[in-house]
């Protein structure tokens, strides 16, 4: 899920930029606000913990292969919306830096994806509404809570993950960057995360409830002393609360779905992965004709470029421009392995003269 | 576990060749950090069929790999992940954009193949450019350059203090999945009847250890910031390598450079 930068138009990245670090200059100011900084050793040491244990691999059991841990829903689990945002930044700072992990430029973009769904949504919607509900009410109170944390960890994770997949769409289809249409894209993306986030939610629960069991004091709105805290929201109240988010997001999905052109195009071409493949071969001349997603995504990549273009394609000076720019080309890659030969040459002999 | 031990070594490595010493481990990590975000910028802003415009970005990580001493092959390793999405995002384009730009002879090349070579190319220079901020460029360093430019201090603070940790959790984990795998031996991955306790025992630790870390800090006189003592203010070659290289890079962003070197190589064959 994390981006590369060049998956991302500059206004794009900018954009996104601009939404993360306004969240993240929110919870600045409201973890100062409570003088939170006792917080900063345990957040940089959970920080620390949730990146070494993405790496842990986890069987699942009856299939042959293995899944991860889901970091924004338990750091906000055991951290808090603000500060679990906090981390989660710092953590993908640190995977983009040294592992090439996400782009420099795409931060802003994998931050808003993984930690705002993550820790905001996955919080306020969905833990603490479950965490605070009497759903289960008829068990046991410890069988209760750990039935609590199992449904919203995984809810969560799934939700958020949705969420982030179809940011990633959403906004590498704005930048203009690949010619496959959004539905499409879409198709790809969604039901592969639908897993993903299925054993993350398992993996996160697993853990969480762990922690509730041995240290509940540590986990967010679980507080054995503060029984007034729960109760607030009826089970009824909670799925109602849950539907309306649902539809809404759905709805908004839905919404840009349609009225994008691509989607329009495939909708047109035919809706499964077959039968548009066999479209695609017996409309390729006139496909090739009229290239309505060539022109949709050009014209989206025109509005988003950071700078206007030069004429390139579809002017005779172009043919001229191309092979001029061919020869240039090779030119250019021969100067590059030249530096990288010279570099050597004269290192070793610095090396030799030492 | 493999991919513990890996994410180990990176990271040492990292640190080992960002401890180097060269023309541009000395710059400003301020003007390193200005020049590699303003790069990344440019070269993703290149028109998607832009090919022959693009290639001469490729020019400034070369340079800057051959200038610090940097082996090009270290950078390459961390391909294969920025890779695999790139090229899943690139690879429909062909199939998509049929239609032809230019022609080789007699096979003609589609706009959807050119967008989708521009895209790669696009992922490895961003790569190489940020790769060379943080290989020459210590932690402590980029932290200072980002307090110079009023990130909150909560967060820089917090991105040290991170990574100062990850290295110790690394090894902690390493450990336990160690010691696991030999008590379960053939068993792929942790068993879902200890999914919990792994990682819940440690974080548990790690809790009661941060408490710890915080009372000694404490006593050690924090009072909410770090002190970044090390960086000398900047010189002016410094600033000179800032402008000239933001120069550079406006100059290659709006005159193709690789077409005009291609139309002097013909002009002065014919």
């Amino acid at each position: 899920m994390h981006m590369a930068d060049a998956l991302l138009a500059p206004a794009v990245a900018a954009t996104m930029y601009v939404a993360s670090g306004t969240t993240a200059g929110i919870s600045v100011h409201k973890l100062k606000k409570d003088e939170n900084t006792q917080k900063l050793p345990m957040m940089a040491v959970t920080a620390a913990l949730v990146f070494a244990g993405q790496m842990i691999n986890y069987t699942i059991p009856g299939t042959g292969s293995s899944g991860h841990m889901c970091g924004g829903m338990m750091l906000s689990a055991l951290l808090g919306p603000q500060a679990g945002f906090l981390s989660m930044v710092v953590i993908l700072a640190i995977q983009c830096l040294f592992f090439a992990d996400g782009g420099l430029m795409a931060l802003g973009a994998n931050c808003w994806n993984m930690a705002f769904y993550g820790c905001f949504v996955g919080y306020y919607l969905i833990w603490r509404p479950i965490i605070r509900s009497n759903w289960f009410g008829k068990m046991e109170a410890k069988a209760a809570l750990r039935m609590k944390i199992i449904a919203a960890s995984v809810i969560g994770c799934i939700v958020t993950l949705q969420l982030g997949a179809f940011s990633v769409v959403l906004e590498t289809s704005l930048s203009g960057i690949t010619e496959l249409p959004f539905g499409a894209f879409c198709a790809l993306m969604q039901p592969i995360h639908l897993a993903i986030g299925l054993v993350e939610g398992l993996v996160t629960s697993a853990v969480l409830i762990f922690v509730a069991e041995s240290r509940p004091e540590l986990l967010q709105e679980v507080n054995p002393e503060e029984k007034g805290l729960t109760g607030k929201h009826s089970l009824k109240t909670t799925v109602i609360i849950i539907a309306v988010v649902a539809a809404l997001v759905g709805g908004a999905l839905s919404l840009f779905a349609s009225s994008n052109p691509d989607g329009l195009e495939w909708a047109l071409f035919g809706n499964s992965d077959a039968g548009y493949s066999e479209n695609m071969a017996l409309d390729e001349e006139n496909y090739g004709i009229e290239s309505g997603v060539a022109d949709a995504a050009a014209s989206v990549q025109e509005k988003t470029a950071f700078l206007p273009d030069y004429a390139f394609a579809n002017s005779d000076s172009a043919a001229g421009t191309t092979v001029s720019g061919l020869v240039g080309s090779v030119i250019v890659a021969a100067l590059a392995v030249g530096i990288c030969v010279l570099g050597g040459f004269f290192r070793k002999k610095k090396q030799a003269i030492k | 576990m493999d991919r513990i031990d890996h994410a180990a070594s990176e990271l040492r490595e990292m640190d080992d060749l960002a401890a180097l010493s060269s023309p541009i481990h000395s710059l400003h990590p301020l003007a390193k950090l200005i020049v590699t975000i303003l790069y990344i910028f440019l070269t993703v802003s290149f028109n998607k069929y832009d090919l022959s415009g693009l290639i001469v970005m490729l020019l400034y990580p070369v340079i800057a790999f051959s200038v610090s001493g940097i082996p090009i092959r270290t950078c390459f390793y961390k391909l294969r992940i920025v890779l695999p999405l790139v090229c899943a995002v690139g690879l429909f384009n062909p199939f998509f954009d049929r239609v032809p730009l230019l022609y080789i002879g007699n096979i003609s090349v589609s706009c959807g193949v050119i967008s989708m070579i521009t895209l790669m190319l696009k992922g490895v220079f961003c790569l190489m450019a940020s790769f060379i901020l943080v290989a020459t460029t210590t932690m402590d360093a980029i932290c200072a350059a980002l307090r110079k430019i009023h990130i909150p201090n909560m967060i820089v603070t917090l991105l040290l203090l991170t990574y100062r940790y990850i290295s110790v959790m690394i090894d902690e984990v390493s450990i336990m999945t160690t010691a696991y795998k030999l008590r379960a031996p053939g068993q792929k991955g942790i068993h879902y009847s200890a999914w919990g306790s792994f990682l819940g025992q440690l974080l548990l630790r790690s809790m009661d250890r941060a408490e710890e870390l915080y009372s000694s800090m404490q006593l050690r006189g924090f009072c909410g910031e770090f002190q970044y003592a090390d960086v000398p203010p900047a010189k002016l070659i410094d600033y000179l390598y800032a402008v000239f290289a933001v120069g550079a890079f406006f100059l290659c962003r709006m005159v193709n450079i690789a077409s005009f070197f291609g139309s002097i190589a013909l002009g002065g064959s014919l």
